[in-house]
């Protein structure tokens, strides 16, 4: 369960002062797919940032499950990162040098565990690229890049995955298929999703959108009355 | 992380870029050889010092006259040296070598040279280990009458004579005439001082070169070697020496020696202290160059951070702790440093055997390779790497995932 209460977040651009969020409230139950639209400097990506625990707001309160997430340090925010938040990246950020593999595997390395290999392996078979284990991001397509983004993000199988614009460089084809997995995991796994998007197609996929302008929330509505607004 | 994800991933990042990697570890490779030969040399010239003043003999006791702290100064009589053979007072010594020198103008023919001039007792030969390949050497009947006769170290018999035989020749001690009576065995690389020595009865020098006597009319000595019994304590030599001499010279209980009595060994100690001192001063000054190949390698950890700080934001989004990335990083420049090291190590001991017996001029240079300086040398490697490792790896650790993760 996600809840934020009256969350602002600013960042110090040289002399000026850039309110990115302005006093978000929001709650999310586990095992939602939400989609977070708005134009860029919306304060999207920010939110998504810190809902991922990459980072804690300049004020408010940010509850995940039962911890307060404002009271953490570098550490504490690492550990729940590590726990419980899968991320996906638009630009994937897959490490060159590494094996589709091992790129999955990077995050099994910072806990422990046993059966890394295969666990990543099972990861990238849940995506369907269970035949490009050792293949380098170079030598995949931008979908299949994607798609071993997406296994690294739930190999670990956390609760929480989160999207930031998962299909911006992709053809829709590829969309299509990124957005299909996403769905999936929802469904049958009951992660908690949110994906930052633009498309409307993408966001028509999940069950719930939050419009964000200027750092804060204008709507946040069911799937059912947002295809009914125009 | 785990010790071995660690250590696989620092292995994984050093071989991605090969070029880079071996230049940052060239640096310490240099530093480390250059201590590993500087010190060897050092070491060959220590071992080559200690063999020289073993090859004086071997159970050598040396005993001197002293300024005592009252200012009286002693003296050491050709009596007091013989009496320390006496078995009964000192049971260890098995020979006494009492000696003066004299610096003294030495001329045969048209050859002459300024040199010092010793004057000893016939068992002068057998406690310092010398030879008489022709001729003979001083006898007892020779220091009794003041024989002026000379004995010739081999070199300075060939200077003087060249290919003739000098024994039987005269020779000119500061312009009075002696008789060459022997030439001394060649010492060889191992003392070439000793090749230069003239030797003539101690009477003789006393009484003819130097012309000086005592109060009683006796002679003085300037140091007695007093080579002590095989399988005898040299401690308990010491002890009996200088209760013999103490008596002789009728020192109270209490009052200070007015001599001064060595071991040999304690000689070789005195000398490979100071030499020691002189390697490890050798040592550091080559371990600069380490240094700076240990900045070398925190230059190289700068570039690496900077390059991969998305890496670093990716791995941190993914739950790596401060610590992770710090062991990653550390790991990676202690790797360098500790690769580099061995190598070096490698290079140094190769570069070292190249070196034992080059010739460079009157005799070969002598390096030593110690097991204790190899490994110091790599650990300081190591250590430097680790050291210059913790600030790029600090930097890293700090990074903020999203800014890490927005770099471009």
């Amino acid at each position: 369960m996600i809840k934020l209460e009256d969350v602002v977040k600013t960042y110090h651009m040289g002399q000026f002062e850039v309110r990115a969020l302005d006093g978000v409230s929001l709650s999310i139950r586990t095992g939602e797919m939400v989609a977070v639209m708005g134009p860029s400097g919306s304060g999207k990506s920010t939110l998504m940032n810190l809902i991922g625990c990459l980072d804690v707001p300049t004020s408010g309160r940010y509850f995940l499950d039962d911890d307060e997430i404002e009271t953490l340090g570098g550490n504490g925010l690492a550990e729940i990162r590590h726990r419980k938040v899968g991320f996906v990246f638009q630009t994937h950020n897959l490490l060159p040098r590494l094996t589709a593999q091992d790129n999955v595997e990077l995050p099994l390395l910072y806990g422990g565990g046993r059966r890394r290999k295969a666990r990543a392996r099972e990861a990238l078979e849940r995506v369907g690229l269970g035949d490009r284990t050792t293949h380098r991001p170079t030598e995949l397509s931008g979908g299949q890049q994607q798609r071993v983004g997406i296994a690294r993000a739930l190999v670990k199988n956390p609760s929480l995955l989160l999207a930031d614009e998962p299909t911006g460089n992709l053809d829709s084809r590829s969309s299509e298929d990124i957005i299909s997995i996403l769905a999936d995991l929802n469904a049958n796994e009951g992660m908690t999703v949110i994906i930052v998007t633009h498309e409307r197609a993408v966001a028509a996929r999940a069950g719930r959108i939050v419009s964000m302008i200027d750092g804060a929330v204008v709507s946040d509505e069911d799937a059912d009355e947002w295809e009914n607004t125009p | 992380m785990s010790f071995p994800s660690i250590l696989m991933t620092a292995l994984s990042s050093l071989g991605a870029n090969k070029l880079r990697t071996g230049l940052a570890l060239l640096g310490i490779v240099i530093g480390v050889a250059a201590v590993i030969s500087t010190m060897s040399v050092g070491r060959g010239a220590q071992q080559q010092i200690v063999e020289d003043i073993e090859s004086l003999g071997a159970n050598l006791i040396f005993v001197y006259p002293s300024q005592t702290p009252s200012g009286v100064v002693g003296t050491i009589t050709l009596q007091d040296a013989y009496a320390l053979i006496d078995p009964g007072n000192a049971p260890a010594v098995a020979q006494v070598a009492p000696e003066i020198t004299a610096f003294a103008q030495i001329v045969a023919g048209r050859e002459g040279t300024s040199n010092q001039v010793r004057g000893v007792t016939p068992e002068y030969a057998s406690v310092r280990n010398y030879e008489v390949t022709s001729g003979s050497f001083i006898s007892a009947r020779h220091v009794r009458n003041r024989s002026d006769v000379a004995v010739l170290g081999a070199q300075i018999a060939r200077d003087l004579y060249g290919h003739r035989d000098p024994v039987g020749q005269p020779v000119r001690i500061d312009g009075r005439q002696f008789t060459v009576i022997g030439i001394m065995k060649s010492r060889g690389g191992d003392n070439p001082f000793g090749d230069y020595e003239v030797m003539a009865p101690i009477t003789t020098v006393y009484f003819r070169i130097e012309s000086q006597r005592t109060v009683q009319g006796e002679i003085s000595v300037q140091s007695v070697s007093v080579q002590t019994k095989e399988g005898a304590p040299p401690d308990d030599a010491i002890r009996q020496v200088t209760s013999v001499l103490r008596l002789r010279h009728r020192i109270a209980e209490g009052d200070s020696d007015d001599f001064i009595v060595n071991s040999l060994e304690e000689t070789i100690q005195t000398v490979q202290d100071a030499q020691n001192t002189f390697v490890i001063f050798l040592g550091t000054i080559a371990g600069i160059s380490l240094l700076v190949g240990g900045i070398g390698i925190m230059n190289i950890m700068m570039v690496s951070v900077t390059e991969r700080t998305r890496e670093i934001g990716i791995r941190k989004a993914m739950g790596a702790k401060w610590r992770d990335i710090l062991y990653q990083f550390v790991s990676e420049a202690t790797l360098l440093s500790l690769g580099g090291g061995l190598v070096g190590a490698m290079a140094g001991v190769g570069l070292s055997t190249v070196l034992d017996g080059w010739n460079l001029g009157d005799q070969p240079l002598r390096t030593v390779v110690t097991l204790d300086i190899t490994a110091i040398a790599v650990t300081v490697a190591a250590a430097i790497g680790l050291f210059f490792g913790i600030y790029p790896a600090a930097r890293a650790a700090n990074l903020h995932p999203i800014e890490a993760l927005r770099y471009e």
